[in-house]
C-alpha cells in the first residue's frame, strides 16, 4: 500500500493557488524531500497530508482521508511544521508526562534518552530554552513516536550546523527502519542530500519534477566543459549552463553518459544545482515529468 | 511504552480528557493562584479589622439574636461575594484566551500533532471554567472563611471574651453547602452559554478577542433600542450575568441575593427554562467552536 496517495489535489486561498492539481504517490519506506522555494505551495501539501487544511481532490494517507479521519491518523503519523512551536509555558517534564499519557505509541525511555545528549533538563520551562534547544526538545518527542509516517517542514531551521546535521545523523540512524515513511519539506537542499531516497520539485503549487534519487543519478549527468568544446555541448541541449573559472558546466537530461564524457568531467549533480537548473528554466520544468 | 498496552488502540476518552484538563491548569495557573490571592488580601484586610471586633462584639450582645446575626456574618458574606466576582473574571479571562493563546503562540500546531480530538480539547476548556474553576474557589473561598472564624475566636478570647456568639451566628457549615451550590449552579451551569461565548469568540478571533467577544453583544444592543426603542436583549444579557432568570421574583431575589441562606430552591432553578436554553446555547457555541479548531487553517 501507499503511504500517501494524492490525486489533483488544489487548494485555493482566495484568489491564490496554492496547489494547482498534485499527483503525488510515496510508497512506505520511502524518504522523500519536498523542495521547491517559498510560497510554492510545501506547507500547503503537508498541511493537507496531515488533515490541518481542506482541499480539493483525491487524498489518502496510509489508506485514511486525512479530513475524515483525522483523528485515528494521528496516531500513526507525527509532525513538526515550521520552527519549533511548543508551548512557552510548558516544563520538559510536564510535555513528556502529557504525550506519554495521550500517545499510545510514545516511547518515554527513548525520549529520555535523546535528552539526555542534550542540556535540556526536565525541570526547564520552554520559556528558558534556546531556539536550537526547543527544537531538540521537539525531536525528541517526536522521535520516541513509533510512528509510521514522519512529516517534518523545515525541521532544522533555527539550530546551528552541529545540530543539523546531528539531527539528520540520528534520523538515518535510530529512526529510520525502511518501513517507515518520512517527507521533509526544507531550503536546506545540501544537508538532505544524502539522506533522501526521493525528491519531488514544486513550484507554483505544481509539481515540476518527481523521481527517486538512483533515477536521478543516471538521468541528470552534469560535465564540465572547455570552451573549444562548448558548441558541441551546446549540440546536445543541455538544460542549464554557468559560466566557472573560464569553463563552462552544463547539465544533461537524458543524454547517454558516455557520448558527455567525451567533452570533459562527468558527475552527478547536487539537488541544488539541479534545482537551480530545473526551476530557473522553462524548458527544463517541459521535460520534467511526474511518475 | 507499556508492553501489556496495544499501540494500535485508541487513549480512552476519559483518560484523554482527564490529561487534556491537567494541561488546562499546567497553563493556566490563575485558576487558583487568582483566587488564592483574593483570599489572602480578603485575609489581610479581616485581620487588621479584628482590631475592633471585641468592640463589636460588645455592642452586638445588647442586641437580640437575629440583630446579632448580621453584623457577625456580614464579613463573611462580603468575603464570599468577592471571591464569586474574582471566579468570574477568572473564568472570562481564561475563556477568552482558552483557544486563542494556543494560535497565537503556534502551539496549536503541537498540540494537533498528538491523536487527541478537536472535541476533547474543547471540552476540556469548557470543563475547567464551569466545573474545576467553581470547585477550585469554593474549597479556597471555604478555607478563606474557617481561618477568619478562627482568628477572630482567637482574638475574642484573648480578650477575655466568649467566642460563641460568632461560631453560632456565623453558621458556616451551612453556608458552605450553599455555597458549594451557589458555585456549582449559577458559576458552572447558569454561567455556561456565557464561557460557550467566549471560547468560540476565542477560537474565531484573529485577534483582540475581547472586543469581538463584546462588541458584537453592544451593537445588538443598541441596534435594538434604535431599531425598536426596547431593550430585550441588553436586559437578557444582563440577567445572565447578574445571575437572575427563571423570570419569577423570588427566583431571581435568590440569586441576587448576598445572603443565599435565605433562598434555596434548587427545585426552581433546574426547572426554570432559562437554566436549560442557556445550556443549550452553551452546547451549540461549543460545537461551532469545535468546528473552527478542526477545520480552520492552522494560524
Amino acid at each position: 500500500m501507499a503511504c500517501i496517495e494524492a490525486h489533483g489535489l488544489r487548494k485555493a486561498f482566495g484568489t491564490t493557488t496554492a496547489l494547482d492539481g498534485i499527483d503525488l504517490c510515496v510508497e512506505e519506506g520511502r524518504i522523500l524531500g519536498l523542495i521547491g522555494p517559498n510560497g510554492a505551495g510545501k506547507s500547503t501539501a503537508l498541511n493537507a497530508i496531515l488533515g490541518l487544511t481542506s482541499y480539493r481532490g483525491e487524498l489518502r494517507v496510509l489508506g485514511r482521508n486525512p479530513s475524515s479521519e483525522r483523528n485515528d491518523l494521528m496516531r500513526d503519523v507525527c509532525f513538526i511544521t515550521d520552527v519549533a512551536v511548543l508551548p512557552r509555558w510548558a516544563r520538559v517534564w510536564q510535555l513528556l508526562d502529557y504525550v506519554a499519557a495521550v500517545h499510545p505509541r510514545f516511547d518515554r525511555s527513548k525520549a529520555d534518552a535523546f535528552l539526555a545528549n542534550t542540556t535540556i533538563r526536565s525541570t526547564s520551562s520552554v520559556r528558558e530554552l534556546s531556539k536550537g534547544m526547543v527544537t531538540q526538545l521537539h525531536l525528541a518527542l517526536i522521535m520516541a513516536i513509533d510512528a509510521r509516517l514522519l512529516v517534518l517542514d523545515e525541521p532544522t531551521l533555527g539550530l546551528d550546523i552541529l545540530y543539523r546535521k546531528q539531527f539528520y545523523d540520528s534520523l538515518l540512524r535510530d529512526y529510520f527502519d525502511r518501513k517507515r515513511t518520512i517527507v521533509v519539506a526544507t531550503h536546506q537542499v545540501e544537508e538532505v542530500q544524502n539522506v533522501l531516497t526521493d525528491i519531488v520539485f514544486i513550484d507554483c503549487g505544481r509539481i515540476i519534477l518527481d523521481c527517486s534519487m538512483e533515477e536521478l543519478e543516471s538521468r541528470y549527468v552534469e560535465v564540465l566543459v572547455n570552451p573549444e568544446k562548448i558548441v558541441a555541448g551546446r549540440a546536445l541541449r543541455p538544460i542549464h549552463e554557468r559560466p566557472m573559472f573560464g569553463r563552462s558546466i552544463l547539465l544533461f537530461d537524458g543524454v547517454d553518459r558516455q557520448q558527455l564524457a567525451e567533452l570533459g568531467d562527468v558527475h552527478t549533480p547536487s539537488i541544488a544545482d539541479l534545482f537551480v537548473a530545473v526551476m530557473g528554466n522553462p524548458t527544463g520544468q517541459a521535460r520534467g515529468r511526474s511518475r | 511504552m507499556n508492553p501489556a498496552s496495544n499501540p494500535d488502540a485508541a487513549t480512552p476518552a476519559v483518560r484523554l480528557l482527564y490529561w487534556a484538563v491537567r494541561r488546562e491548569l499546567w497553563e493556566s495557573r490563575s485558576i487558583y493562584l487568582a483566587p488564592l490571592a483574593v483570599a489572602a488580601l480578603i485575609l489581610v484586610g479581616f485581620l487588621i479589622s479584628t482590631i475592633s471586633l471585641p468592640a463589636k462584639i460588645r455592642a452586638a450582645s445588647a442586641l437580640s439574636f437575629m440583630g446579632q446575626h448580621n453584623p457577625i456574618a456580614q464579613p463573611y458574606l462580603i468575603a464570599a461575594g468577592v471571591m464569586m466576582l474574582t471566579t468570574l473574571a477568572v473564568g472570562v479571562f481564561y475563556s477568552l484566551d482558552a483557544l486563542y493563546g494556543e494560535r497565537r503562540d503556534r502551539s496549536i500546531l503541537f498540540w494537533k500533532s498528538l491523536p487527541i480530538s478537536d472535541f476533547i480539547t474543547v471540552l476540556s476548556k469548557a470543563i475547567t471554567p464551569v466545573v474545576i474553576l467553581p470547585l477550585v474557589t469554593f474549597a479556597i473561598t471555604a478555607m478563606m472563611q474557617w481561618i477568619m472564624l478562627l482568628v477572630s475566636s482567637a482574638v475574642l478570647v484573648v480578650n477575655g471574651l466568649s467566642a460563641a456568639p460568632l461560631w453560632t451566628n456565623s453558621s458556616l457549615f451551612e453556608k458552605w453547602l450553599i455555597l458549594l451550590y451557589h458555585f456549582l449552579t449559577v458559576h458552572g451551569l447558569w454561567y455556561a452559554p456565557i464561557y460557550g461565548w467566549l471560547l468560540l469568540v476565542s477560537a474565531w478571533a484573529r485577534r483582540a478577542p475581547f472586543l469581538w467577544a463584546v462588541l458584537p453583544v453592544l451593537a445588538v444592543a443598541v441596534a435594538e433600542k434604535i431599531a425598536f426603542n426596547t431593550s430585550h436583549f441588553g436586559a437578557l444579557v444582563a440577567t445572565r450575568m447578574i445571575g437572575g432568570g427563571g423570570g419569577s421574583e423570588e427566583f431571581t431575589t435568590a440569586y441576587l441575593s448576598m445572603d443565599p441562606l435565605m433562598h434555596f430552591s434548587p427545585g426552581a432553578f433546574l426547572t426554570s427554562p432559562g437554566l436549560w436554553i442557556g445550556l443549550a446555547f452553551a452546547a451549540a457555541f461549543l460545537a461551532a467552536a469545535v468546528r473552527l479548531r478542526r477545520y480552520r487553517d492552522p494560524i
